[in-house]
């Protein structure tokens, strides 16, 4: 049914304001920057270290704090992810399964502060006196944290993709006397494939966008971290931690470069699930 | 009817209790009397510092007065100020005096109530206690990284430090690091109560926080013999200390102005001392 003229005109309002909100902080952002482009002191931000003292504001080290706790947690997350979303939808225990379920869509819904402070209790602690050696704080508590946080949204994702594989498919692989797991390589999992790397993207996103674990977990030193154990900062910590700083300081206006990179990265990731969706859009089932 | 009556019986014993509370409030009731009948909210941020003295005075003047709302959030003493200038709070904490820059852009007016301590502070379980002034520019900068090589076990030594909105860290990187380095490995932690659980947490840990915010869960650590007792921070012999402010913009008035004229009361200088400061008088 085709909605109402003056409904068509509401929705197309608010969906064209909640558009230019995010186009306007993109401007905000870039206009604040603005005095960092000058002089070819954008490009020193990607090679000093983060020395304010000594007029030094580079954030290198927080990119690499950022890229090292997301991309680790990603690669904690993504194999129990797949695991878990395989035992929901594919093998279904019965009583199991459920419980499963609902206890990962409840997951989505914990404030990160608290798994953030249930890691500086628990957490931090124990990967201290496991490796003898530095505080706790670091790159691997973050991620490991980090990757309960994004693990039931990639599970969520992941079972939604397999169940969207045409029930025919499925009775047309256990009428050739194919086993649960031959049934998922040979049929489930080439054809959800991008929904496999879109829920992934979106995990990375979250990661990338989260403040308060790698905040509260990593330690936020400002050099860039080398070992698992080392303490990193990332860049969202960095906006969280610099904000206080002097408004008109230099240090204030590198939050913008941070926030950039970050709305950067951002809109990569859309674009590459975008990117995604258009392979998946000539398909048709 | 015996279950009613043991029921009836716990409200009795709260209200003994509270009965008890407001007896004791009484005794504060002359500092208090100026909130009577008033209404409104106080707005503070900053110097974390504060924290302890002003949430207390806080539960005291809105158990008192129900209808004054008064909020308080941290920060730091750079926040404080900032925040005060801009109009967005009543009052910010610090824990430095605000430059003669931030006084004269943001027109504020000084309220300096306290001295305190910047205390060094290790976990209970480390044996060190006392540290040389050279140690300890050492420990910081990342020259010595092990606690054998200052008397303790054999175990990494794990810095902790604040950012720059912190008044706390800019006492302490002047008056006891000389303004030496701090190594880019140390962890940072963003107010007082949060470094003091860091160091709670970690035996390997040291850090400096406000000395008022001390107490058994973290040990001070004397510098170059001196504790930071209140004693030895009133006297001078303790080094590493400074004032805390409040700072308005402009001559506060209304409950601003009371609230500030209860820190300088005999009852809010008794609790800025009962909370291990040492009170100053206007």
């Amino acid at each position: 049914m085709k909605p109402a003229p003056a409904a068509e005109k509401l929705f197309f309002g608010a969906a064209l304001f909640s558009a230019s909100i995010s186009l306007f902080i993109l401007l905000f952002m870039v206009v604040l920057g603005l005095p960092l482009f000058k002089d070819g002191f954008f490009l020193r931000l990607f090679t000093d270290p983060w020395r304010p003292d000594h007029g030094l504001y580079g954030i290198s080290a927080m990119i690499a704090g950022t890229l090292g706790v997301s991309f680790l947690a990603l690669v904690l997350a993504l194999p129990l992810s797949l695991g878990c979303a395989i035992l929901i939808s594919i093998i279904r225990p019965p009583v199991f399964g459920r419980l499963l379920e609902k206890t990962v869509q409840f997951m989505t819904g914990i404030p990160t502060v608290v798994l953030g402070f249930v890691g500086v209790f628990l957490l931090v602690p124990f990967i201290r006196e496991q490796f003898g050696h530095g505080s706790g704080r670091c790159l691997l508590t973050a991620a490991l944290v980090l990757a309960v946080l994004i693990a039931p949204t990639m599970i969520l994702f992941f079972c939604d993709s397999f169940s969207r594989i045409p029930a025919s498919w499925l009775r047309a692989a256990d009428a050739l006397g194919c086993t649960p797991m031959e049934k998922f390589r040979h049929v489930i999992l080439p054809n959800s494939l991008q929904g496999l790397a879109g829920g992934t993207i979106l995990a990375m996103g979250r990661a990338v966008g989260d403040t308060m674990i790698a905040l509260m977990l990593a330690g936020n030193a400002v050099a860039a971290p080398h070992a698992l154990l080392d303490p990193a900062r990332t860049l969202t910590a960095h906006i969280a931690l610099v904000v206080a700083a002097d408004f008109d300081s230099l240090e204030f206006k590198i939050i913008f470069a941070c926030g950039l990179l970050l709305y950067a990265i951002t809109l990569a990731m859309t674009l590459l699930i975008r990117g995604l969706d258009r392979g998946n859009g000539g398909r048709t089932w | 009817m015996k279950k009613i009556i043991a029921k009836l019986k716990m409200p009795a014993v709260f209200g003994l209790a509270l009965g008890l509370l407001f007896c004791a409030a009484g005794a504060r009731a002359d500092a208090l009397a100026p909130f009577k009948g008033e209404k409104g909210t106080i707005k503070i941020s900053g110097g974390t510092a504060h924290i302890p003295v002003m949430k207390e005075m806080a539960k005291r003047i809105m158990r008192f007065n129900p209808k004054i709302r008064i909020s308080l959030a941290g920060g730091g003493s750079g926040v404080g100020i900032r925040q005060v200038g801009e109009g967005l709070v009543n009052i910010g904490n610090s824990g430095r005096r605000p430059t003669a820059n931030e006084i004269e852009k943001y027109h504020l007016s000084l309220f300096r109530w306290a001295v305190d301590g910047v205390a060094v502070a290790v976990n209970p379980k480390n044996p060190v206690r006392d540290l040389s002034k050279s140690q300890l520019k050492k420990i910081f900068s990342g020259q010595i990284e092990n606690w054998k090589e200052l008397g303790g076990e054999d175990r990494s030594i794990n810095l902790y430090t604040r950012d720059k909105a912190s008044g706390t860290r800019a006492v302490f990187w002047k008056k006891a690091l000389d303004k030496g380095e701090i190594s880019p490995r140390a962890n940072f932690v963003p107010s007082n109560g949060a470094m003091k659980s860091a160091i709670a947490t970690d035996p390997g840990g040291i850090g400096y926080l406000s000395a008022g915010n001390l107490d058994k869960s973290v040990a001070a650590v004397a510098i170059e013999g001196v504790e930071p007792s209140l004693k030895n921070i009133k006297s001078g012999v303790y080094k590493i200390s400074r004032s805390l402010f409040s700072n308005t913009k402009g001559t506060p008035g209304g409950l601003t102005k009371k609230f500030i004229d209860y820190l300088y009361s005999p009852a809010g200088q008794r609790l800025i001392a009962e909370k291990g400061f040492i009170p100053v008088a206007r």
